[in-house]
């Protein structure tokens, strides 16, 4: 084969791989959507974190706004110890609170934030105050039963 | 019985001084490899031979397999009611897994076979032995541009084998079935990490780069100068190596992928 054509079709097989990856990249992959150079860090404190995974993404309003960083135990409050890493672009008031909900019936947990009405705003290394832990199903279940057998008994007192 | 355990010790150390040539051939042609960027047009010739040739049956086996994962995928999720999370299923499995593994196994039956016998017929013909003669070293001028070539074609095949089947598996999930567009598209981005899944997939297929053009260069130099001897190293080349790959995958996977 002539020198010239074979340079082209290895040009074109090298750009086609090349095109493939940035494709998977950019419209498959999650690349640039944040930097992790462009975020600031806050910490809350939750009783119960439920399934709540490391880059769980955090939302305020549905949108996505930053993602968990960390997650730690923190044993002298006995308390999870979560860090948001929020973009630099999205600025919340001081008092939002942060709560742990659940998208769909089975699917991933993330946090969600609940801007508040404060002047100053949320810096790097701040920790939100207010938080709400994740539902966690068996406490509800237990709830459910406890609550329905306080009933029969209440109903089934003044028959007597 | 005495026979037997002979015949297990002769194997043993047939296949202990088997593996050690292929590790000095392979030592050899890294330590040759200069003569890749001296005469770049030799890796050339060899990414088109290996890498443009395998295209087509990289794109279309490609392309059929995403659509399986569609079609298979879409049955089970929507059992659950979850059809929407067929984006994030199709392209996890290909990026992760499938697409790696499937194209090294392809490039290893249609590539890796190629260079096993035209290097067993090379020697055949005692074309090595010629170069000898003309004190042109074999390995740099024969083996080692094949090497880099089959090397680089590797992950960039890998690479559109998975693009093309995230393409068949948009096509007929969202295309043909009618799950919906935008939440194909956003769960798959939501799921698949650029590091964690995609950075992972192209090393994965670099490795079996390695091992597929390792194996199948070290058959090829190794096979009796024989119409036999070469048939049966290229059926060896195939069997080893997707061998290989199946067991690479693994190993590859379990420290990757590990409580991820």
């Amino acid at each position: 084969m002539e020198r010239t054509t074979l340079d082209l079709w290895v040009g074109l097989f090298v750009l086609a791989g090349l095109g493939a990856l940035v494709f998977l990249a950019l419209k498959v992959g999650n690349v640039g959507a944040f930097d992790t150079n462009k975020t600031y860090a806050v910490s809350a404190n939750f009783e119960n974190i439920g399934g709540l995974k490391v880059k769980a993404p955090v939302k305020s309003a549905g949108v996505v706004v930053g993602r968990v960083g960390e997650i730690r135990f923190n044993s002298a409050d006995y308390e999870a110890q979560v860090v948001l890493n929020i973009g630099a672009a999205y600025k919340f008031p001081k008092d939002t609170s942060a709560a742990i909900m659940t998208s769909g019936l089975l699917g991933e947990q993330y946090i969600a934030l609940e801007a508040g009405a404060d002047n100053t705003m949320l810096a790097q290394g701040d920790s939100l105050k207010i938080t709400q832990s994740a539902v966690v199903l068996e406490n509800l279940i237990g709830q459910f039963i406890y609550g329905k057998t306080g009933e029969a008994g209440k109903s089934a007192a003044p028959a007597q | 019985m005495l026979d037997g355990v002979r015949k297990l010790g002769q194997h043993s150390i047939d296949g202990v001084w088997r593996l050690g040539v292929a590790m000095r051939l392979f030592a050899l042609t890294l330590l040759h490899s200069g003569i890749c960027l001296r005469r770049p047009q030799l890796v050339m010739r060899e990414i088109f031979t290996a890498g443009v040739l395998s295209l087509i049956i990289i794109v279309v086996s490609g392309l059929f397999v995403g659509m399986v994962l569609g079609l298979q995928g879409y049955e089970t999720l929507q059992k659950y009611g979850s059809e929407s999370a067929l984006g994030s299923l199709v392209a996890l499995s290909l990026v992760r897994e499938l697409g790696p593994v499937l194209a090294a196994l392809l490039f290893a039956s249609r590539a890796g076979s190629a260079i096993t016998a035209e290097i067993g017929l090379m020697k055949a013909t005692e074309q090595i032995a010629a170069m000898e003669m003309m004190a042109v070293d074999p390995i740099a001028r024969v083996v080692a541009p094949r090497f880099w070539g089959a090397l680089i074609s590797m992950p960039l095949l890998a690479a559109m084998f998975s693009a093309m089947g995230i393409m068949g598996g948009y096509l007929v999930g969202v295309v043909l079935i009618g799950v919906d567009e935008g939440s194909f598209w956003s769960q798959m981005q939501a799921a698949v990490d650029f590091r964690q899944d995609i950075l992972n997939g192209v090393i994965k297929s670099g490795v079996f780069g390695v091992a597929v053009t390792g194996i199948a260069l070290f058959e090829g130099y190794d096979a009796p100068p024989t119409a036999e001897g070469v048939s049966r190293a290229t059926t060896r080349t195939v069997v080893t190596s997707s061998l290989a790959i199946l067991a690479l995958d693994f190993v590859l996977t379990a420290f990757m992928f590990r409580g991820a």
